[in-house]
C-alpha cells in the first residue's frame, strides 16, 4: 500500500494544480460579491491561465513549466528514484517561481526598485486567492512526494507530507511575519540602523539599575524579569499546596476545586486587575470598611507590582495547580512505603522522597508561571501604576503618542531573548535528569500522608486564597449589576441591556451594541478551535513516533510561537499580511489562523502527553498487518488521543475567546472579538458594561467547558473497551 | 463526544451561513469602512444615522486614535479604511504630515468654527476639526473637602505641598491627552519654566496613567484627589453623578481638536467624501450629547450642548498646532520629559 499510493496521489495532486491554474480564480475575491465571477475566465476572478494569456499578466505562466516538468517526470518510464527526483524539482521550481512572483509584484507594480529597472514596465497584482493558495499547497506536496520516493521516511508520503505542511505553514505564519517585525528594530525607511540600534538596545530605561540605589525606577527589562520571577514562584508554591490538598488529604471539595481552577483560565483578561481596583482601591470596598472602621488611611498600594503580582497569581496559580496534581499523582507510592518500611518518619519521606520527585514538576510550573506573567498585557495595563514592564512597553511603543517602531521591534526581541531563555533553562535542566516513576504496570501502594506541618501550611495558605478569590469573582459578578461599582449600588440591568438588548419582530433582532463581537468571537473561535487540536496533534504524533533529521529544529519552531508575545504578534500579522502575495488583513481568516499558531504548542504539549502513555506496540501492529500511517492514525491513535483531543479544544477555544493583547490590531469592523470591545468599555470607564459582558463571557464558557467535561467523562468508559480488542484484531 | 463534535460544527456553519447571508444582502448601495475613533456610544448613532440617510452600508471598526494611526499606516501600501473620523487631531495631524491621508475640500466647510478651518488649512486639506474640548483638571470634592485644601483653579494650584500623591496625569509617550497638556505648558509658560513647573508637579503625582481618559474616572471613584484630563470627559463622570468639578485653569489652557481624514487610496472614495460632508452638517454633529460626549461641535450651527464645558469661560491660549504637532517636535519634547521629569526621583 506505501509503495503504490505516492505516484498516484502525486498525480492527484499535480492535477488539482494544473486544474486550479487553468480554470479556478487566482487571486483574492471578497466572497459575496466575488461568488459572481464577474468577467471570468478573465477579470479580478479570473483563472492564471487566462490572464497570463490575455489579460496582461505574462509572468503567471511561468508556472506551466514545474507543472510541466511534473506530468513529464510521473509519465516518463525513468527509475523510481530518479521520478523522485524530477519531482521535487518541479515542486521546488514551482513553490519559487509563485512566491518570487508574489513577492515581486504588488498592488502598485514592482515592490523592489531593482526589480523595475531589471525588467522594466508597470506590473500590477492582488494578494493570492484560492487558485494561488491551491496551486502552491499542491507544489509543496508534489516536493513532498518527491522526497518520500527518494526514500525520506522510508518512503512513507503521508509522514513526508505532513512534515512538510507543518513546516511550511510554521515559517509562513510564524516565521515570516515575526522576522518582519524583528527586522524593524535594524532596518528602517533610510536603510541598515546599527548604531541606533546599539544605543536602543542598550538604553537605561530598558537596563537601569538605578533602584538597587535610588527611589527611581529600575529598567523596564528588570522590572518584567523580577516580576515574572516572583509571580512564577508564588504560583508554584500556591500551586503545590493545592495540589497536595487535593490528592494527599481528605479534603472533600475536591471536584469543586478542580472546577474553580479553571475559572481564571476563562477569565476575559484584566477582569481580575479590575475586581482588585474595586476592592483594595482608594476608594476599594475594604478600603472603604478599613477606612471607617479602623481609620486606616485610604492608600494606592495595589497600584505598581503589588497589584500587578497580585493578579497574575490569582490567574496563573490554577496553571501551576493543573500541572502540578499530575505529578503528584504520578509519583509513585512504592517509593514512599519503601521508605516507610525502612523507618523514616513521614517528615523524612516527604523531604528524600517526595519533594525531589516533585522537582521536575516544579520547574515547569514555574517556567509556563514565569512566561505567563511575561506576556500578560491586560493586568499591568489596568493595575500597572508606576511600574513598567514590556508588553505595555510594546504597546506603546506601537500606538502611543511617540511611535516608534524601531523601539517596539527592540523591545519585542528583549521579551523574545527572555521567553527563550528560560525554555532553554527548562529543557537544560529537566533533560538531563531521570525522573520516571509511572511504569506501565499498576504501582499497587497507598500514598504515604504527609506530615502534619505540611498539611496546615498547605490549609493555612489556600483556605484564604481559595475564599478571597470567591469573593473576587463574586464582586465582578455583582460589578455586572449595580449602577457604577465603587459609587452607586443600586441594582441594575442596564449595562446588560446596553450589551445585549434584544427585540422580537417577528424573530430575534439582536439590537444590543455586543452582539456583533460575541458572534464574531463565537465563530472565530469554535473554527479555530478543531483546527488547532489537529495541527497540534498532528505534530505530537510526528515528533513521539516518527524519527526525520532536524527533529529537534522542528520541535523548537513549533514551540516558538508561544513564547512571543501577543503584541508582537498582531503587528507581525499587520505587516507580513496586508499585502500581496498573503493579503489576509480584514478577513476573519487571519484571526483563525493567529489563534492557531498561538495556541498549537499548547496541543503538542497534550498530544505528546498522551502519546507517550500510548505503548508503541499498539501502532507497530497496525503497521506490521500493513495498514499505512494515515490509516494507523485514523484508526489506532485518534481514538485513543481523545483526551488530548479534547483538551486541545477546550483550550484552543477558550485562548481563542480571551485573548487580547494579539487581536486588538487584527480586528475588522466585520470581525471584532468580544475582547478588544470589552477594552475600548475600559478605556472608556465604563467598567459596568464590561464586567457585565465577561460575566456573561464567563458563564458562557463555563457552560461550554463543563459540557466538554461531560464529554470527557462519557468517553473514559469507551476508552478500554477500543483498547483491549486493538492488538488481538 | 461525537455528538458535542457535530454539534458544534454545525454551529459553526451556522454561523458562517448567517455572516455569509448578512453581508449578501447589504450590496445595495454601495458600502464604506469608518475607521471610528471616539467612544462606541457615539460611533454607533453615527453610523446608523449616516446609513438611514444614505443607504450606505457602514462597516465600522472602534480604536483609540493611536491605534488607528498605527493601522492606518501598517495598512499604508493597501489602505482597508476609507475614512478616519474623530479621536484627537494629534495623530490626525501626524498622518498628515506623513501623507497617509487624502486631500479634500468639502461644500460644507462655510460654516465652520475658525480653529477648524485653521488646522485644515495647516494640514493642507488633509484633516479637518469636527469637535474641540478644552484641557483642563477636577477634583473629587468630598476628598478636597476632607484634607481641607482649598479649591485649586490653577495649574500653578496643583503644586500645593497637600496634594502630595494626589494628582494623577497620563503619560505623554502613550497618551495625546498628556501630550496636550505638556505642549500647552511650553506655550503658557516658555519652556524652561514649563519644565520646572512638571518637576515640580511630579512630586505631587502617584500615577501616569496609560490612557488620557483614565484619571477622569478615578477621580470620579476617588482613587485621585486631582485628575488632569479633557474638560468633557470630566463632564462625562459628573453628569453621571459623580462627585467632582471641573476646571479650566486660570493660566489658560490648550485644547484638542478631534478630526477626520479620509485615508489615502480610499476603495470607497465617494462614499468617504459622503461621509466626510455629512458630518460636518449640524445634524450629525448634534448626535454627540445624547451620546454623552460633551465636546464642542465645529459647526456654528450645531447646538453646543447644555452640559458642555463654555468656552466663553475658558481662557484659551492660541494653540501652535503645526509647531507641537510636528514628529521632531514632539520627539524632542518627548525625549526631554522622560530624561528631565519621569525620571526624578520623587
Amino acid at each position: 500500500m506505501k509503495s503504490k499510493t505516492a505516484p498516484d496521489a502525486t498525480l492527484w495532486w499535480l492535477g488539482l494544480a494544473a486544474g486550479a491554474f487553468c480554470l479556478l480564480p487566482w487571486y483574492w475575491i471578497d466572497l459575496p460579491q466575488g461568488l459572481l465571477l464577474a468577467g471570468w475566465p478573465l477579470g479580478a476572478s479570473g483563472s492564471a491561465l487566462a490572464l497570463g494569456l490575455a489579460g496582461g499578466k505574462p509572468w503567471l505562466l511561468l508556472m506551466l513549466a514545474p507543472l510541466l516538468l511534473g506530468f513529464a517526470a510521473l509519465n516518463s518510464r525513468l527509475p523510481r528514484e530518479t521520478r523522485g527526483l524530477v519531482l521535487v524539482w518541479a515542486g521546488v521550481i514551482g513553490l519559487a517561481v509563485i512566491l518570487a512572483q508574489g513577492f515581486l509584484i504588488g498592488h502598485r507594480g514592482w515592490n523592489f526598485a531593482w526589480a523595475a529597472s531589471l525588467f522594466g514596465g508597470a506590473p500590477q497584482q492582488n494578494g493570492f486567492g484560492f487558485a494561488g493558495f491551491l496551486t502552491l499547497f499542491c507544489f509543496l506536496l508534489l516536493l513532498c512526494q518527491g522526497l518520500a520516493m527518494r526514500g525520506f521516511c522510508r518512503g512513507d508520503g503521508f509522514i513526508v507530507s505532513a512534515i512538510g505542511i507543518i513546516v511550511a505553514t510554521i515559517i509562513l505564519f510564524v516565521f515570516f511575519p515575526v522576522g518582519r517585525v524583528l527586522s524593524q528594530s535594524v532596518w528602517g525607511p533610510d536603510g541598515w540602523m546599527l548604531d541606533t540600534f546599539i544605543s536602543k538596545i542598550t538604553d537605561r530605561s530598558i537596563w537601569g539599575l538605578d533602584c538597587l540605589t535610588s527611589s527611581l525606577n529600575c529598567g523596564v527589562a528588570w522590572n518584567t524579569v523580577f516580576l515574572g520571577v516572583f509571580v512564577g514562584v508564588v504560583c508554584t508554591l500556591l500551586g503545590l499546596a493545592f495540589a497536595l490538598i487535593a490528592t494527599r488529604t481528605r479534603f472533600p471539595f475536591k471536584r469543586a476545586l478542580t472546577l474553580f481552577s479553571v475559572l481564571p483560565i476563562i477569565t476575559p483578561p484584566f477582569v481580575i486587575g479590575l475586581a482588585l481596583i474595586l476592592i483594595f482601591g482608594r476608594s476599594g470596598v475594604v478600603s472603604n470598611l478599613l477606612y471607617e472602621w479602623f481609620a486606616i488611611p485610604r492608600s494606592r498600594w495595589i497600584y505598581g507590582f503589588t497589584g500587578i503580582s497580585i493578579a497574575q497569581i490569582l490567574a496563573f496559580t490554577p496553571i501551576s495547580f493543573m500541572m502540578l496534581i499530575g505529578v503528584v499523582q504520578g509519583i509513585a507510592p512504592s517509593l514512599e512505603e519503601a521508605s516507610q518500611t525502612l523507618r523514616a518518619s513521614r517528615w523524612t519521606t516527604f523531604r528524600t522522597i517526595t519533594f525531589p520527585l516533585l522537582r521536575p514538576g516544579l520547574a515547569n510550573a514555574f517556567l509556563v508561571g514565569f512566561i505567563e506573567s511575561l506576556a500578560d498585557f491586560g493586568n499591568p495595563l489596568v493595575l500597572g501604576g508606576n511600574y513598567e514592564v514590556l508588553s505595555t512597553k510594546i504597546f506603546f511603543a506601537v500606538v502611543g503618542s511617540a511611535v516608534d517602531e524601531s523601539r517596539a521591534a527592540i523591545l519585542a526581541l528583549v521579551l523574545l531573548g527572555f521567553t527563550l531563555i528560560a525554555f532553554w533553562a527548562q529543557q537544560a535542566w529537566i533533560g538531563k535528569k531521570v525522573y520516571t516513576t509511572v511504569a506501565g504496570k499498576g504501582d499497587a501502594g497507598l500514598p504515604s500522608p504527609l506530615p502534619r506541618p505540611i498539611v496546615w501550611l498547605c490549609g493555612l495558605v489556600t483556605v484564604p486564597w481559595v475564599i478571597f478569590s470567591i469573593g473576587l469573582y463574586a464582586l465582578i459578578l455583582v460589578g455586572g449589576f449595580v449602577n457604577s461599582l465603587g459609587r452607586d449600588y443600586t441594582p441594575t440591568l442596564k449595562h446588560l441591556t446596553t450589551a445585549f438588548k434584544m427585540n422580537f419582530d417577528g424573530g430575534p433582532i439582536f439590537t444590543g451594541s455586543a452582539w456583533d463581537s460575541l458572534f464574531a468571537t463565537l465563530e472565530v473561535s469554535l473554527l479555530s478551535a478543531p483546527l488547532t487540536a489537529a495541527i497540534g496533534l498532528m505534530t505530537a504524533y510526528l515528533l513521539s513516533r516518527q524519527t526525520f533529521a532536524g527533529k529537534r529544529s522542528f520541535e523548537f519552531g513549533t514551540m516558538l510561537s508561544f513564547a512571543i508575545p501577543g503584541t508582537v504578534i498582531g503587528v507581525s500579522y499587520i505587516l507580513a499580511f496586508n499585502v500581496p502575495p498573503f493579503e489576509l488583513t480584514g478577513t476573519g481568516l487571519i484571526l483563525i489562523i493567529c489563534f492557531m499558531f498561538r495556541n498549537m504548542p499548547v496541543g503538542v504539549r497534550a498530544g505528546l502527553a498522551t502519546l507517550s502513555q500510548i505503548d508503541k506496540s499498539l501502532d507497530e501492529a497496525s503497521l506490521t498487518l500493513g495498514a499505512g500511517s494515515a490509516t494507523t492514525i485514523r484508526r489506532v491513535m485518534l481514538p485513543l488521543l481523545r483526551p488530548a483531543i479534547l483538551a486541545s479544544l477546550v483550550y484552543s477555544f477558550v485562548r481563542a475567546m480571551t485573548s487580547v493583547s494579539a487581536v486588538i490590531f487584527l480586528v475588522s469592523a466585520k470581525y471584532n472579538m468580544a475582547t478588544t470591545y470589552i477594552v475600548g468599555r475600559v478605556e472608556a470607564g465604563e467598567f459596568g458594561i464590561a464586567i457585565a459582558y465577561s460575566a456573561m463571557l464567563i458563564v458562557f464558557m463555563l457552560i461550554v467547558i463543563l459540557l466538554i467535561q461531560l464529554a470527557v467523562g462519557e468517553r473514559r468508559l469507551g476508552r478500554r473497551a477500543i483498547a483491549t480488542p486493538m492488538p488481538t484484531s | 463526544m461525537n455528538r458535542f463534535m457535530t454539534r458544534s460544527a454545525m454551529g459553526a456553519l451556522a454561523l458562517g451561513a448567517a455572516t455569509l447571508a448578512g453581508s449578501l444582502s447589504a450590496q445595495a448601495q454601495g458600502q464604506l469602512t469608518v475607521y471610528c475613533s471616539v467612544q462606541e456610544e457615539w460611533c454607533r448613532p453615527m453610523v446608523e444615522a449616516f446609513e438611514k440617510d444614505t443607504g450606505i452600508k457602514v462597516s465600522m471598526t472602534r480604536k483609540s486614535s493611536g491605534e488607528t494611526y498605527a493601522q492606518i499606516k501598517a495598512e499604508a501600501s493597501n489602505p482597508k479604511g476609507d475614512i478616519w473620523w474623530g479621536g484627537t487631531g494629534d495623530p490626525h495631524m501626524q498622518a498628515a504630515e506623513e501623507g497617509l491621508t487624502e486631500e479634500y475640500k468639502s461644500p460644507n466647510m462655510a460654516n465652520l468654527q475658525d480653529w477648524a478651518v485653521k488646522q485644515w488649512n495647516q494640514t493642507k486639506g488633509r484633516t479637518i476639526g469636527i469637535y474641540s474640548g478644552a484641557l483642563g483638571f477636577a477634583y473629587n470634592t468630598k476628598l478636597i473637602a476632607s484634607k481641607g485644601i482649598p479649591e485649586p483653579k490653577c495649574w500653578a494650584d496643583l503644586l500645593n505641598p497637600k496634594l502630595k500623591d494626589e494628582v494623577q496625569v497620563a503619560d505623554p509617550n502613550s497618551s495625546g491627552t498628556s501630550y496636550t497638556m505638556l505642549a500647552t505648558l511650553v506655550q503658557i509658560m516658555g519652556e524652561d519654566k514649563a519644565f520646572d513647573y512638571m518637576k515640580k508637579l511630579h512630586k505631587n503625582i502617584n500615577q501616569y496613567t496609560k490612557s488620557g481618559a483614565a484619571p477622569a474616572k478615578a477621580t470620579s471613584l476617588g482613587e485621585t484627589t486631582v485628575g488632569i484630563a479633557f474638560l468633557h470627559d470630566h463632564v462625562t463622570m459628573i453628569v453621571e453623578g459623580a462627585p467632582m468639578k471641573a476646571v479650566a485653569p486660570c493660566e489658560g489652557t490648550g485644547y484638542e481638536i478631534g478630526s477626520m481624514s479620509i485615508i489615502k487610496g480610499a476603495k470607497n472614495l465617494e462614499n468617504a467624501k459622503k461621509w466626510y460632508d455629512w458630518a460636518l452638517t449640524p445634524k450629525a454633529q448634534a448626535l454627540a450629547a445624547p451620546a454623552r460626549s460633551y465636546q464642542v461641535p465645529s459647526n456654528k450651527d450645531t447646538p453646543i450642548p447644555p452640559q458642555a464645558p463654555k468656552m466663553a469661560d475658558i481662557k484659551l491660549i492660541d494653540f501652535d498646532f503645526a509647531k507641537y504637532g510636528s514628529s521632531a517636535e514632539r520627539k524632542r519634547l518627548l525625549a526631554k520629559w522622560d530624561a528631565e521629569v519621569k525620571n526624578q526621583p520623587k
